[in-house]
């Protein structure tokens, strides 16, 4: 189930194809640093949309597009979402903090290499319709 | 292809994850939030590479309701230093189960307290371990001191059937709270 990638995150640097396969300063101590698990985002944080952690992502259809040219994480994303995948799941599976898998979405959805589907939370809570469709779908459970 | 999700709140130890896995079609998952302590103000983390991290590990499951709907519930830790991830995790969520162990009632405080201020629907539900309810709901009620509307039900978050009755429970009195606001 999990893509490329899967096994180890973030990538070291001879998977990720740098010059001598060194590692990235202060990345001896995984987890003790943010620089690492952000490395792959340029050291942001903040996504370029706001992107719930629910939200449904799937890969667009991309044959014509090089995909050789993108990161071994967003690759890894683009073959983990071939069905509809939520945030959390690729999150999850692909093994990367919450926030660096928001930060790498939201950017491949600008590119549009993914799609997303997240409802309009400035509305609110779930509206009765879609209650009523929530409601049914556990009593059929 | 929407999704909805549910928040499971309560005190260590409590069920959550059991009570996710019980009515979940995958095994759950985790998923790491990474937080520092100004976490929610850092938007550039090029210039601190010598901040410090915790991780906030997360449970979550996942329900297919209908060809087009799938709900996710996540499993929150209870306590107050990772109340930066519920303010994440009540946007737009349908509502929540905080799940209580009568024998250690204060672990749900903070989660009671939280949802009241936040607004968020929410329903109790006691953890009946063993089959076993010591005691009444109304003493349950009384001790968090949560309002005669909040429903309080009894569980056991071992049964797919009675996670399935939890949740219709919460999202019945989430219909209920909405249609009172018209």
């Amino acid at each position: 189930m999990a893509g490329p990638g899967a096994d180890e995150w973030p990538l070291t640097g001879a998977q990720r194809g740098s010059p001598n396969g060194m590692r990235a300063p202060g990345g001896d101590h995984p987890g003790s640093s943010l620089v690492r698990p952000y490395a792959v985002t340029g050291g942001r944080t903040k996504p370029r949309y706001q992107l719930q952690i629910e939200a449904m992502v799937a890969a667009s259809h991309y044959e014509a597009r090089d995909l050789s040219v993108l990161s071994p994480e967003c690759q890894a994303i683009l073959g983990f979402c071939r069905d509809w995948r939520s945030v959390a799941e690729v999150s999850a599976v692909l093994r990367m903090p919450l926030g660096v898998a928001r930060v790498l979405i939201a950017d491949m959805a600008v590119e549009g290499l993914v799609r997303v589907h997240q409802l309009d939370h400035t509305q609110g809570r779930p509206d009765i319709n879609l209650l009523e469709r929530v409601l049914s779908g556990l009593r059929k459970l | 292809m929407t999704s909805v999700k549910i928040v499971v709140a309560g005190g260590f130890g409590v069920g959550k994850t059991t009570f996710v896995g019980s009515v979940s079609e995958i095994t759950p998952l985790t998923t790491e939030a990474v937080m520092t302590a100004a976490s929610t103000e850092l938007d550039d983390l090029s210039h601190t590479p010598d901040k410090t991290t915790t991780t906030v590990a997360m449970d979550f499951g996942r329900v297919t309701l209908d060809a087009g709907l799938i709900l996710y519930l996540f499993g929150t830790p209870g306590q107050h230093r990772f109340w930066f991830m519920w303010d994440d995790l009540i946007q737009g969520a349908i509502g929540a189960v905080v799940l209580v162990d009568t024998r250690r009632l204060a672990d749900s405080f903070p989660a009671v307290d939280y949802f009241e201020t936040a607004g968020l629907p929410f329903i109790v539900a006691i953890n009946g371990f063993d089959g076993e309810f010591p005691h009444a709901m109304q003493d349950v009620q009384e001790a968090l001191s949560v309002s005669p509307n909040v429903p309080i039900v009894e569980c056991d978050a071992r049964g797919r059937a009675s996670t399935k009755a939890t949740l219709i429970a919460l999202v019945e009195h989430a219909m209920t709270m909405q249609m009172s606001m018209r």
